[in-house]
């Protein structure tokens, strides 16, 4: 029990501090789960985003129920999910009494776009630790930067974008057996 | 019975919303014209309050939408929050559970790994994408008078700057990010950003 009152309770605090989208979430997750408490790897981190992607539903919701159902199967997994959404329904629930013109406010406005400067770095960041356990190769370098141009320049949807490089990477390890230029990977 | 229909509706936008908050919008949209529920410039407020507030954008919105609904039916609005909430992370929670128990089953699998292989670097990448989208709208202003200029927010991207300087390379990375958030709040109310 005290392990799913944790899991509710780190999510609940980090739903708490993410301003935006999943994405900004992820220098927080990346502190609290993967150096903090041990329950993910940068790299499950970077499977559960390609994954959120996918999948219908919030990227911050759904790398929640991820790491609770790995960390204490299906229960955590709910445990964790509820941890993530139990702020936002207090803090709106609090602002929508009070507060209609909440986002009119002056100081709010000049207090978020201190927040959002800040966010631009916290994600550069993210990107730059993310990057070093999963651009290892050519390969991988040469996918980053596609899917990167194709992304932010051409606009493509990230579901169509991951499955391709999905098929890549099996296409290059299973039928081509791509083994990066360093021993002992690939086949 | 409206909370019963608020859960459907909102499981309804948690099912076929794929990608992140923002994909919930045309969804809303829709409803509150079907429904009655709430106009398009309601629903304008409700996006600007839950891009101000912590929490991820697409909770903050069901949260606000089941608030506002439950009020216009006289029901404690924090009972239509949670319900709107909770129809909205109920589809994804169900197919998030699955797809992990297949992955803690396949993991070791030559193939799956494979893939993972080529995923990781684009999911990599869409992240470095969507840090783009927010720094482009955050750190310049493209347009303007003149078509063709480009004006920076030298505030705005000397913080960033900042803030990135001191998180990689200087003892302050030990910080929680939490710490810096906080700070450039502060620095962005008080220097009026």
């Amino acid at each position: 029990m005290r392990l799913y009152w944790e899991l509710f309770w780190t999510f609940a605090k980090m739903g708490a501090c993410t301003f935006g989208g999943g994405y900004a979430m992820l220098p927080i997750l990346q502190r609290e789960v993967v150096e903090k408490k041990g329950w993910a790897t940068d790299e499950e981190l970077t499977d559960y985003y390609a994954i959120g992607q996918c999948t219908p539903g919030v990227i911050a919701v759904n790398t929640a129920t991820f790491i609770g159902c790995k960390y204490k199967g299906w229960l955590g997994g709910v445990a964790a999910t509820l941890g993530v959404v139990f702020p936002s329904i207090i803090i709106i629930s609090v602002i929508a009494t009070f507060l209609t013109n909440f986002a009119d406010i002056p100081v709010v406005q000049h207090a978020l776009a201190g927040v959002n400067a800040c966010v631009v770095a916290l994600i550069a960041s993210s990107v730059i630790k993310l990057g070093k356990s999963t651009v290892k190769d050519a390969l991988t370098a040469v996918i980053f930067l596609v899917v990167l141009v194709l992304a932010f320049f051409v606009g493509l949807s990230p579901a169509l974008l991951i499955l391709a490089a999905g098929v890549v990477g099996y296409a290059a390890k299973q039928i081509f057996h791509y083994s990066g230029g360093k021993k002992g990977e690939g086949n | 019975m409206v909370l019963l229909r608020l859960f459907f509706e909102f499981a309804k936008t948690g099912l076929f919303a794929v990608g992140g908050g923002l994909a919930t919008i045309p969804f809303l949209q829709d409803l509150g014209a079907r429904t009655g529920w709430f106009t398009n410039s309601e629903l304008t407020t409700m996006i600007a309050v839950s891009e101000s507030t912590p929490g991820p954008m697409g909770v903050n919105m069901a949260t606000y939408v089941g608030f506002k609904i439950a009020g216009v039916h006289h029901i404690p609005g924090v009972i239509g929050a949670a319900v709107a909430t909770l129809g909205l992370i109920f589809p994804s929670i169900v197919i998030i559970l699955i797809i992990a128990g297949f992955l803690q089953k396949f993991r070791q699998s030559k193939a799956v790994e494979a893939v993972f292989y080529g995923l990781r670097p684009a999911s990599t990448a869409l992240i470095a994408s969507a840090g783009l989208t927010v720094a482009a709208a955050v750190l310049v202003t493209v347009g303007g008078e003149a078509v063709h200029t480009l004006a920076i927010h030298w505030p705005a991207l000397i913080l960033a700057a900042a803030v990135f300087i001191a998180m990689r390379y200087t003892p302050l990375k030990k910080l929680h990010p939490i710490v810096f958030i906080g700070v450039s709040a502060l620095l962005g109310a008080v220097l009026r950003f």
